[in-house]
């Protein structure tokens, strides 16, 4: 199944997505023998796992190894790169590669941040409220109020207040990194994805980034890709690492990284090789 | 062998640098700096003598007509009357139109390129626009003539019965006039303002594009809301370019426009450009001061292009700054 147009990405009513959800599950995301092709590129091997809801989860294994990609199937962001996609993929209770399934609508769920902050060259207000302008709203009291509220879930807000109407390009890379999160929070998704976050910025912003995903566990499930091990450990429940595209190994975040079940995972997390 | 080399060594051991010795090594830079400084001033020095030179030509109809000459709506070369409101009128209408056509043509093809189109169809479109910039004024003109004057002189007939309340659409149809001109213009300037156009789109990054499907838009208000605005600069240059185009385009434009300095509200009837009528009239320029009218209309059309090209740079400063970007 090739998922290179948008033909699809045609609006419909949310209720379908409302009904599924109405009990969170035990799992946000449930994934079974997940494969990735780009063109030649088998980038993804039979990947199967569970995501539990409310926790963060995260990604790691040297580059290359398929963890961005399995983490751009979970909001059908390799739609544009014209990767073909077979096995199931439920995000939410719903088979996300289903023919009828709304892909704008399931992005509005599940929120995306990326390596490199990527505000867009408009005030650090109109970033804030890009996502529910698209979703048609216009009433300034209720645009202003979720601003603030993203902002201030994303521990943004006492640094910005002053100057909204800025342009986003004028913060430091931490704070534009924190903007994007509040950009995607200000849709209220259930799910944050995170590819490799901090890998731009500077120790300090790295913190709180760090800080920002440890507040927002519970109330977001949240998959982060990440380089970095220590930051794998400081900041998530559970660990899956990936090695040539296949899935290594998952387990609860202490165990992989003090009893790891695979040698490959002990020679990893060990600095043998990555 | 040993000894040799020792002294090989001590005889290439460099001396402590002397103060002519540094300045040497700067005489390469100095000598390029030189000559790039002098093919930049030689742009300068282009434009102002040629400002000299029409002015100093221009001297005696400057001085005969005053401001009545910008004014002034007759032309009438027999009795040296000379008007030049309605070229004028013929050169910025025609350009605005050929714009009025162009620019949302050659948005879309660009669109289509960048965030569209398959490789294969893209290159193929791609090849076809350039072989659309390469073909000559006069053969736009020869298929003005043959084939876009008969079609507008069958069209004309319905759109007056539809739209004749609106003076737009009222006169004679003639097939020659501002509409044929500005159809031959739009399809003119469309192969370098869309190469351009899509120039602007392609270097909008694609974490732009990435981050506006994130927040949940759809393809056409990622391009509406992220593509487009994050290179407006790029655009309104592209259009600008294909605006200076249109300004000074003279074969193809006196071909179809039926060369008649007049001012009229019609879309079908004769009008007459500032470069149309120097060319077509320059070789009747009997008198000194004929001629001396033509040349201060070549400087008037310098004077029209530099003023839209001031406007459209505030614009484009004004945009850029509105839109928050940090330059």
């Amino acid at each position: 199944m090739t998922n290179r147009s948008f033909a699809h990405a045609v609006r419909t009513p949310p209720d379908r997505w409302s009904m599924q959800v109405t009990q969170a599950p035990a799992h946000a995301i449930s994934v079974q023998g997940l494969h990735v092709y780009y063109g030649t590129v088998h980038a993804l091997k039979g990947i199967s796992l569970k995501i539990k809801t409310g926790q963060v989860t995260a990604l790691i294994g040297p580059s290359g190894c398929g963890k961005s990609t399995f983490l751009r199937t979970l909001n059908r962001m390799n739609d544009l790169t014209e990767a073909v996609v077979a096995g199931s993929v439920f995000v939410l209770g719903e088979n996300i590669y289903s023919p009828q399934v709304d892909v704008v609508e399931l992005r509005r769920r599940v929120g995306m941040v990326f390596q490199t902050p990527n505000p867009f060259p408009k005030s650090i207000f109109e970033n804030v409220v890009f996502g529910l302008r698209r979703q048609g709203i216009k009433d300034r009291r209720v645009l202003a109020e979720v601003a603030e509220n993203s902002l201030k879930r994303a521990a943004l807000w006492d640094e910005v207040k002053d100057r909204l109407h800025d342009s986003a390009l004028t913060l430091s890379g931490g704070q534009q990194q924190r903007l994007c999160i509040a950009r995607a929070l200000a849709l209220e998704p259930k799910v944050l994805l995170m590819d490799e976050p901090a890998s731009a910025l500077d120790p300090v912003a790295t913190a709180k980034i760090e800080q920002l995903i440890m507040d927002l566990k519970g109330d977001y499930t949240i998959v982060i890709v990440t380089h970095n091990m220590q930051q794998a450990v400081r900041v998530s429940d559970e660990t899956a690492f990936f090695l040539n595209g296949e899935l290594i190994e998952m387990a609860s975040t202490r165990t992989l990284f003090t009893q790891p079940a695979d040698r490959r995972t002990e020679d990893y997390i060990s600095g043998r090789f990555g | 062998m040993t000894s040799h080399a020792a002294t090989e060594k001590s005889r290439s051991r460099p001396a402590p640098p002397s103060p002519q010795d540094i300045r040497r090594k700067h005489v390469g830079d100095a000598l390029f700096r030189g000559i790039t400084a002098l093919a930049a001033a030689s742009v300068l020095a282009l434009a102002a003598i040629y400002v000299v030179q029409m002015a100093l030509n221009s001297w005696e109809a400057v001085r005969h007509f005053g401001w009545s000459f910008v004014v002034g709506t007759t032309w009438d070369p027999v009795f040296e009357e000379f008007g030049a409101l309605p070229v004028i009128w013929g050169t910025v209408i025609s350009s605005l139109l050929a714009l009025l056509i162009a620019v949302p043509i050659s948005l879309g093809v660009s669109i289509y390129l960048t965030e569209i189109a398959g490789r294969r169809i893209r290159r193929i479109i791609e090849f076809l626009i350039e072989i659309l910039a390469s073909i000559p004024s006069v053969v736009y003109g020869l298929w003005g003539i043959f084939v876009l004057v008969p079609l507008v002189r069958s069209i004309q007939p319905h759109l007056t019965s539809w739209f004749g309340f609106l003076p737009l659409f009222q006169g004679p149809p003639f097939g020659y006039g501002m509409l044929t001109a500005g159809i031959i213009l739009a399809i003119m300037i469309l192969p370098i303002m869309t190469s351009l156009t899509r120039e602007a789109l392609h270097a909008v990054p694609n974490h732009q594009r990435e981050a506006s499907l994130a927040l949940a838009s759809t393809r056409w208000e990622m391009i509406r809301h992220a593509v487009l605005p994050y290179n407006k600069s790029g655009i309104i240059a592209a259009i600008v370019l294909g605006l200076g185009r249109a300004l000074g385009e003279t074969m193809a434009v006196t071909m179809v426009i039926g060369n008649q300095p007049t001012i009229s509200t019609s879309l079908f009837m004769p009008a007459q450009t500032i470069a149309s009528l120097i060319a077509n009239e320059f070789a009747e320029a009997s008198s000194s001061l004929y001629l001396s009218v033509l040349i201060e209309l070549g400087l008037l059309l310098f004077g029209i292009t530099l003023l839209l090209n001031v406007g459209a740079r505030l614009l484009v400063n004004r945009i850029s700054h509105a839109g928050g970007r940090r330059r």
